[in-house]
């Protein structure tokens, strides 16, 4: 499935993030390849999500945020000054830990991102709409209430209009920050496989605090420890045989 | 991004005109007002009680007692009631009534000053004259028009006041046994008491600055009262009773009574706003 | 010596209270009430749709309530828009520093400045200075400068509730910084921005010392902007204080008090669903 030969998807290359002056993820260098489903696990404070916050960008908001080193996707640096950062966002699409559906129906929800890229044909949001909920693997349950309003939906429910919400705009690269971490296991098997679907199309990069789920959802693994990428490697392998001790630690659940 | 910039840039500039409105507003005011004062003198303008436009003697010491004596007045009411009722609204009074209760306060801060002013001739003023005695148009009208005007500026900031002592200091001073009242006055009204001060001296400039109720029922007459029954006017009531016809040099001189009211209010928001915020940062510590 | 024990003082505090809060209600019943009771039976359909006649003697208030809406509705015109914008730079587009302290020490100065001296500077900055005249948009604009502190502190108050998350994930949708805002964040604000907006309306149309000295007091439909007319708080005043028609005063306050019930009605109505949906 990895495929190595191709161009990397994303190259982060010594990449070092700070708050305030403070490192919190150390010259990290990582290369994802398109379509594999990378997941990133470690303890917490180790940096996870300050990395994908820097993937799209959302870390700009960030006050005294600053980053060092080089990002790039398909070769190009994502923080060059030219680029256009609202693209960047649509192209590295983003599903947060906690669901949080706009105050509108869940149609809106879908539609949102697509109408302010410019699009307006009816038929052509519908269809949007569809294949995404179809690829979220929540179509069936509310294809008939589109128009309720998204926050009648269950939390799992929630989380996946999130992941359509996003799909919706086409993305290369999903990049999803604990999507199961509030939701039960049959929420959770639902999106573990939308994800695996979707990696034919996409490439992923799942944070999880769960090593199951990482065991079942990824074809890579990249364990972070204090701001350290510890090692990468195969899921089976790094699961079977890790290279460094402390990898086995975490998973095993010694850690501590 | 260039976009952003830009759109940032001009919001910024919008957002200076409150800023440009409050320089202008001064800036216009002194210009017109100011050089009668400096060729009055401060002796002649705010130490003079000779108002006599027709023989040009602009003396508006009265009126600056008339203001200050109606505010005084106001205040006793308007922190009695205000507080009174800030205290039942966040205190004693189950949450349903006081979700009742707030918005009709600020309901009597919506009614127009026109017609607490009026309201005030054919009840308060009546009453007086029947059973007092003098003209009925008093400082105690007055007083008492303003202070029912003022009620819920000092509530509703009081609100504020007390809502943001933390509940802890409130169940702390309840577990140890104090009463609700002890707990009230001891704990509560200690905590928010910065806010409760800023509460009043705001109060204090709604009822400087009020006009139009006040023109109804102070009597406007030029002497300084002597005793809660007498007429009395104030700072606004010349302006706004003379501003009608007055020119040249009078009307210069409403402009300088302006200034007058305009320095008084400054004052009083500035110590407002500043023990307001020192309220907030002690509470935050 | 105490004169009451801690159970005694408390029974007596809290009777205290009770009976303040009773008299504030009772003044703010009786008022409305007195107005209403003596008013109402005034008020009838061709009191609303007919001019004075007499100086207001006789006749209806047909020019003051368009004077009173045309004043109202353009300040709310001009100030909504303004102090939208300036709340959004607050709270969207800079971090808290001199320049907001700065924005915000003017508001809140502006907000104490009593109506009259707003009234005086109207008066020579915009029918004098820029030649408006005493004029329906003299008054507006001076109602615009006073009703804007209102406006900036309820949308700002508004604006800051719309959650953190919602600007996060409009952003992560790619979208701009003014699309977010224009998109998300303002329509999310809007029953709270609605409220600051109606109350600043009422305050508008009780207001009479400004609207004296800068609309002007002419008892006649306003043709255009720069019409002199009269509003309906100062037609009641001048019927009431020259004691040209004690019932055509009592029916212009009636008329008053009613429009402000209404507006404050809504803004609480407003408000209360908005609660409810941000929760
Ligand atoms: N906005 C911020 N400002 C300052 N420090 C931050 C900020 N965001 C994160 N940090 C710090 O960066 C470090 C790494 O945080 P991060 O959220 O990336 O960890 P994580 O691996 O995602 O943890 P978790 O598993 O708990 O989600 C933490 O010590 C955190 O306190
Ligand atoms: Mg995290």
């Amino acid at each position: 499935m990895t495929d190595t030969t191709k161009q990397p998807k994303i190259q982060v290359r010594d990449v070092t993030i700070s708050y305030a002056g403070k490192a919190v993820l150390r010259n990290l260098s990582l290369d994802i390849h398109p379509n594999e489903r990378l997941a990133i696990i470690g303890p917490a404070n180790s940096g996870k999500t300050s990395l994908l916050r820097c993937l799209n960008r959302l870390n700009d908001l960030q006050y005294g945020f600053s980053v060092t080193g080089q990002i790039l996707l398909d070769g190009r640096d994502i923080y060059a000054p030219n680029v256009d950062v609202a693209a960047l966002r649509r192209r590295v699409g983003m599903v947060y830990a906690v669901p949080v559906p706009l105050p509108w129906s869940m149609y809106e929800n879908i539609v949102f991102g697509l109408r302010v890229t410019g699009i307006r044909d009816k038929a052509t949001l519908d269809e949007r709409v569809e294949t995404s909920l179809k690829s979220a693997v929540l179509w069936d349950e509310i294809k008939d209430r589109l128009h309720e309003p998204a926050h009648n939906l269950s939390g799992g429910q929630q989380q996946r209009l999130c992941l359509a919400r996003v799909l919706a705009l086409h993305p290369d690269v999903l990049i999803l920050d604990e999507p199961c971490s509030g939701l039960d296991p049959i929420s959770t098997g639902k999106i573990e496989d939308a994800l695996a679907e979707l990696a034919a199309r996409h490439t992923i990069i799942l944070v999880t605090n769960n090593t199951k789920q990482a065991s079942r959802a990824s074809d890579r693994i990249a364990f972070f420890l204090m701001g350290e990428l510890v090692e990468t490697g195969p899921t089976t392998q790094i699961f079977t045989k890790p290279n460094d001790p402390r990898t086995d630690d975490y998973i095993t659940g010694r850690f501590g | 991004m260039k976009q952003d910039k830009a759109i940032a840039f001009a919001l910024m500039l919008i957002a200076l005109s409150a800023v440009s409105g409050l320089a202008l507003i001064t800036v216009f005011i002194f210009k017109e007002g100011l050089p009668l004062i400096l060729k009055s003198g401060a002796g002649g303008f705010f130490f003079s009680t000779d108002w006599d436009p027709k023989a040009k003697q602009f003396g508006i010491f009265s009126m600056i007692v008339g203001s200050l004596v109606v505010t005084a007045g106001a205040m006793i009411i308007g922190t009695v009631f205000g507080l009174g009722l800030a205290i039942v609204l966040t205190i004693f009074c189950p949450k349903a009534l006081a979700a009742i209760l707030k918005p009709l306060i600020e309901l009597l801060a919506g009614i127009p000053s026109v017609v607490y002013g009026f309201i005030g001739v054919v009840t308060i003023v009546p009453f007086i004259r029947d059973y007092f005695g003098g003209p009925g148009l008093s400082v105690l009208a007055t007083s008492i028009v303003l202070g029912v005007m003022v009620l819920p500026t000092v509530t509703s900031i009081s609100i504020d006041a007390l809502k943001s002592v933390p509940r802890s200091y409130w169940e702390g001073s309840i577990a140890l046994g104090a009463t609700e009242w002890q707990s009230t006055h001891m704990v509560m009204l200690k905590a928010a008491r910065s806010g409760i001060v800023a509460a009043i001296i705001l109060g204090m400039g709604r009822a400087v600055g009020e006009t139009m109720a006040v023109i109804m029922v102070c009597g406007n007459t030029l002497e300084i009262p002597s005793t809660p029954l007498d007429p009395l006017r104030t700072l606004t009531s010349n302006i706004a009773l003379e501003m009608g016809y007055a020119t040249g040099e009078h009307r210069e001189a409403l402009f300088a009574t302006a200034v007058t009211l305009f320095v008084i209010i400054m004052i009083l928001n500035i110590a407002a706003l500043t023990i307001a915020r020192r309220g907030i940062m002690s509470n935050n510590r | 010596m105490r004169l009451l024990s801690p159970a005694q003082a408390q029974k007596v505090a809290v009777a205290t209270m009770w009976t303040l809060a009773a008299i504030t209600i009772g003044i703010l019943v009786f008022i409305i009430g007195y107005i209403l009771v003596l008013g109402l039976p005034y008020v009838t359909w061709s009191f609303l749709t007919e001019a004075p006649r007499q100086m207001g003697r006789s006749g209806g208030i047909l020019p003051m309530i368009v004077a009173t809406v045309a004043v109202a509705g353009l300040a709310v015109l001009i100030a909504g828009p303004v102090g939208v914008a300036t709340a959004v730079y607050l709270t969207e587009y800079t971090r808290e520093g001199r320049l907001t302290s700065f924005i915000r020490f003017g508001a809140d100065c502006l907000a104490g400045i009593p109506s009259i001296i707003f009234g005086l500077f109207g008066f020579v900055f915009f029918t004098i200075t820029l030649g408006m005249g005493l004029s329906v948009i003299s008054g507006a604009l001076t109602l615009a400068l006073m009703v804007l502190p209102t406006i900036i502190r309820t949308a700002e108050v508004a604006i800051r509730a719309v959650p953190y998350s919602y600007r996060e994930v409009s952003y992560g949708l790619g979208t701009t910084r003014w699309q977010m805002i224009t998109k998300v964040v303002l329509p999310s604000a809007l029953p709270g921005i609605c409220t600051g907006v109606v109350l600043s309306v009422g305050r508008s149309i009780s207001e009479t010392a400004a609207v004296m000295l800068t609309a002007g007091s002419a008892p006649r439909m306003p043709e255009s902007m720069f019409d002199s007319s009269r509003t309906l708080a100062l037609h009641f005043y001048i019927l009431s204080r020259e004691g040209i028609s004690m019932t055509n005063a009592y029916a212009t306050a009636s008329v008053l008090i009613i429009s402000i019930l209404s507006l404050n009605v809504i803004a609480y109505w407003i408000m209360n669903r908005f609660m409810r949906r941000v929760r």
